[in-house]
């Protein structure tokens, strides 16, 4: 009890304790101090705020683009928000003595890079991801080591001639392949934030988007190889250690991705049991994609292709479990989060650039440039020449042409080499100048030209829309009849496996995962419910009135509440399984005895039908008017 | 109604492939009398669960008279799915709509579309809700507002769709 008063008086009550302590101990000692009208007590709130004003001045810097006429649409969003990042550095370096780079290796891999990866996963297309998986997997495995390998090996030639300085300055070729192996993944951030403002056709998206996620897998695998080899020397190096970090590569790209799918499958589990609190859905989708990539990287797996794969496991079953409302919270709340940690990510990236340890090295600089971006090049165009043999798209000479311009280097290549031991690699600092100029070069020089480039050459642009009815239903009848046709020539196909896993899915996984079944095309009556809701919503956004007018007794809401209720699935006819046998397509046989909702249902249904006619009926005319002109010319 | 003639399907189908569907073909053939029954189809145990296997084996006995089909005939129907360089044809389309249009009257109908869908969507749904889907599918599509789809409606509604990408399997050399 005597040490403690005695500690409260040496120590500085402004800095370390609050100000109730403060209050506390005074009063067994001292003259008791007034009570303070205010206090200035920054140091409690210092972190917290200063997250908050970085996130708001990220933000505001974004509106300020947007509202500018012409700067967003030559520049790509990430090239001003790194502007913006090295204006803010340029002012903190020289005004203030705060200095430190706020992007730190933690802060990126733990609260940063997560959401973007998330609401890429997510909103992941699937079914487009799976067909091109070949070519992705390809691309982001083969294609890695391939750049691994010649960068580091160009890299390290040249050093050998002493352009880089001394030769005993230059990197030994262990460091060489530790900064090859960072410098040769494309980067997810870097590229979805230049290829969502472009809108390429969804084939070269994925392509180029898939390889930049799944080429985690190598990047972590040989970044952290060349770091044990490094530790180990060059010398100690046995085959055992090679062969382990062949076998460490599936260790990381497969427990990754199945740390995922159970986390996946288990998001859809508990969402099953979520109809009571519906608040808090979205709070599972978030947390447990965000556990499922910590998971993964406690055990030093690929938390990216984990948190990847969690997404894109969970949507399909998690999407028919939760209500509309959570379901647009988590589209919304993904698409904030995620934005603004990419916005956050880019101005931290042009905020680390004003540091005082750079090391430039002209040389060095310009060789990596060139390296990453010849072997990019070639890279590509072998091994698309090697995918088209398998390809039923062919990757057509412009697709290779955005595919290799389209290997941008980001966020994740400069939180790697921050990571380096400066110990043990004494040229870091000369790495992270090159690795800054890279991202550079990429960002601005490449990601500025894409964008006229794609206009140049013509590459087809992707028309995002929701399907239609018709086409939900035909594209669902041609799998059908492909994965069919595979069986009959007896070739295990990509229908054939989407057939069966659809198949298994059906019978096991989603009776399981998901808590009221509707049917086995769930993806049919989404669209079918979700045109409806669009129309419902359109005609009483058109004229309210009339609605009011008919129904008489009920109240608007109350009718349109039925509406689409009956249409969304919440009605009994949904659930209802006696209905399906009576199979008979005559539908003038069925007998049918309307109750009072089923009336308001057929008031609503002509209501929408007339409401509907007219603009069809303009509409097809002139299509059809339009299709003769064009036939005569 | 032949849609290709058999020099045209030759020059697109190499002879790796057709050897290699002939063997396909015989190993179907299960009484080797060189031609196929309707069981043989059906007793390939993946497609005997799909649910468009009706229609499947339907249209390879379409164009013949009698119930059984020859290879030919077999690789007439499979050279549909070819994939094909040049944008110019439109025929795989044709096949898809014939296998809707079940009267072959150049439309279709609800009940065509219903039948369709019911094969699909399968018994957990009820049949109002079927019809609905239909009758949403049909307005939408249905550009001459006769209450069906002819083959102009099918073809303009799918533009949007590869389905040159989508119907084209690669045969295994």
């Amino acid at each position: 009890m005597s040490a403690m008063p005695q500690q409260y008086v040496v120590a500085d009550p402004g800095s370390i304790h609050t100000g109730v302590e403060v209050l506390q101990s005074d009063e067994h000692k001292h003259a008791p101090e007034r009570y303070p009208l205010s206090q200035v007590d920054f140091e409690r709130v210092k972190t917290p705020f200063i997250i908050g004003v970085w996130i708001l001045s990220a933000s505001i810097a974004k509106i300020g683009f947007h509202m500018t006429p012409k700067l967003h649409l030559i520049f790509p969003e990430s090239c001003l928000l790194i502007v913006v990042g090295v204006v803010i550095g340029v002012v903190l370096f020289f005004g203030t003595n705060v200095g430190v780079s706020p992007l730190t290796p933690n802060t990126f891999f733990f609260y940063m890079l997560p959401p973007i990866i998330l609401d890429a996963g997510y909103f992941m297309p699937n079914r487009l991801f799976f067909d091109n998986l070949g070519t992705i997997l390809l691309m982001a495995v083969v294609g890695t080591i391939f750049n691994i390998a010649t960068i580091g090996g160009s890299l390290w030639a040249c050093g050998q001639t002493g352009i880089f300085g001394s030769p005993e300055d230059a990197p030994k070729f262990l460091d060489i392949f530790l900064f090859a192996s960072l410098i040769s993944a494309v980067d997810p951030v870097a590229v979805l934030a230049v290829f969502e403002e472009i809108h390429v056709n969804e084939i070269l998206y994925i392509v180029v988007f898939g390889e930049s996620l799944l080429n985690d897998a190598v990047t972590v695998v040989m970044y952290h190889m060349m770091e044990v080899y490094n530790e180990m020397g060059l010398n100690n190096i046995i085959v055992q250690d090679v062969i382990s970090g062949v076998g460490s590569f599936f260790v990381v790209a497969l427990g990754g991705t199945v740390i995922g799918i159970i986390w996946g499958f288990l998001t859809g589990l508990v969402t099953r049991f979520t109809d009571h609190v519906r608040v808090i859905e979205p709070i599972f989708i978030f947390v447990m994609a965000y556990l499922a990539y910590l998971n993964a990287e406690i055990f030093h797996m690929s938390g990216i292709m984990a948190i990847t794969f969690c997404g894109i496991t969970m949507k399909n079953y998690v999407e028919s479990n939760i209500s509309q409302k959570s379901h647009t919270t988590v589209k919304y709340a993904l698409k904030m989060l995620s934005s603004s940690s990419e916005t956050i990510i880019f101005m931290f990236l042009g905020v680390a650039t004003v540091d005082k340890g750079h090391d430039w090295n002209t040389w060095f600089v310009v060789l990596t440039i060139v390296f990453c971006s010849v072997y990019r090049v070639i890279g590509v165009i072998i091994l698309s020449a090697l995918a088209n043999r398998f390809r039923l798209h062919k990757l057509s000479r412009v697709d290779q042409f955005v595919m290799s311009y389209g290997g941008l280097r980001g966020a994740v290549a400069f939180a790697l080499v921050l990571l380096i031991d400066e110990g043990l690699v004494p040229q870091k600092n000369m790495f992270v100048t090159t690795t800054i100029a890279v991202i550079y070069f990429t960002v601005f020089v490449q990601g500025i030209t894409i964008k006229p480039l794609v206009k140049i050459l013509n590459v087809k642009r992707a028309s995002k829309r929701k399907p239609t009815m018709n086409e939900r239903i035909h594209e669902r009848f041609m799998d059908h009849l492909m994965a069919g046709i595979e069986d009959i020539v007896g070739k295990t196909g990509n229908y054939n496996v989407r057939d069966k896993f659809k198949r298994f899915d059906n019978r096991f996984i989603r009776p399981l995962l998901i808590r009221d079944l509707k049917g086995a095309e769930p993806k049919i009556i989404e669209t079918y419910s979700k045109l409806t809701m669009r129309d419902a919503i359109e005609v009483m956004r058109r004229n309210p009135s009339t609605i009011g007018q008919i129904t008489g007794t009920e109240s608007m809401s109350a009718l349109f509440r039925n509406y689409t209720n009956n249409c969304i699935g919440g009605s009994p006819s949904l659930t209802n399984l006696d209905n399906t046998c009576s199979r008979n397509l005559d539908m003038h046989e069925l007998d049918y005895n309307p109750s009072k909702k089923d009336l308001t249902d057929a008031k609503i249904h002509h209501l929408l039908a007339e409401e509907l006619k007219p603009y069809r009926r303009v509409s097809s005319k002139m299509i059809s008017t339009f299709y003769n002109k064009v036939k005569k010319k | 109604m032949v849609l290709f003639g058999d020099t045209r399907m030759l020059q697109i189908v190499t002879p790796n492939q057709i050897e290699r569907l002939y063997s396909r073909f015989t190993s179907l053939d299960r009484g080797d009398c060189g031609t196929l029954s309707r069981d043989d189809f059906l007793r390939i145990p993946e497609l005997a669960i799909n649910p468009l296997c009706e229609r499947i084996v339907h249209a390879f006995f379409e164009e013949s008279t009698e119930d059984r089909v020859n290879f030919r005939q077999f690789m007439n129907v499979l050279a549909h799915f070819r994939p094909i360089n040049n944008k110019k044809e439109n025929k795989l389309n044709s096949l898809a709509f014939k296998m809707y249009d079940l009267d072959d009257d150049g439309v279709i109908s609800r009940d065509e579309l219903l039948s369709i869908l019911h094969m699909m969507v399968g018994a957990n749904i009820s049949q109002d809700q079927l019809i609905s889907i239909a009758e949403r599918t049909i307005l939408e599509a249905d550009l001459c507002c006769q209450g069906k789809i002819s083959f102009e409606d099918f073809c303009k509604a799918l533009e949007r769709t590869d389905v040159e990408q989508k119907m084209s399997i690669r045969f295994l050399n």
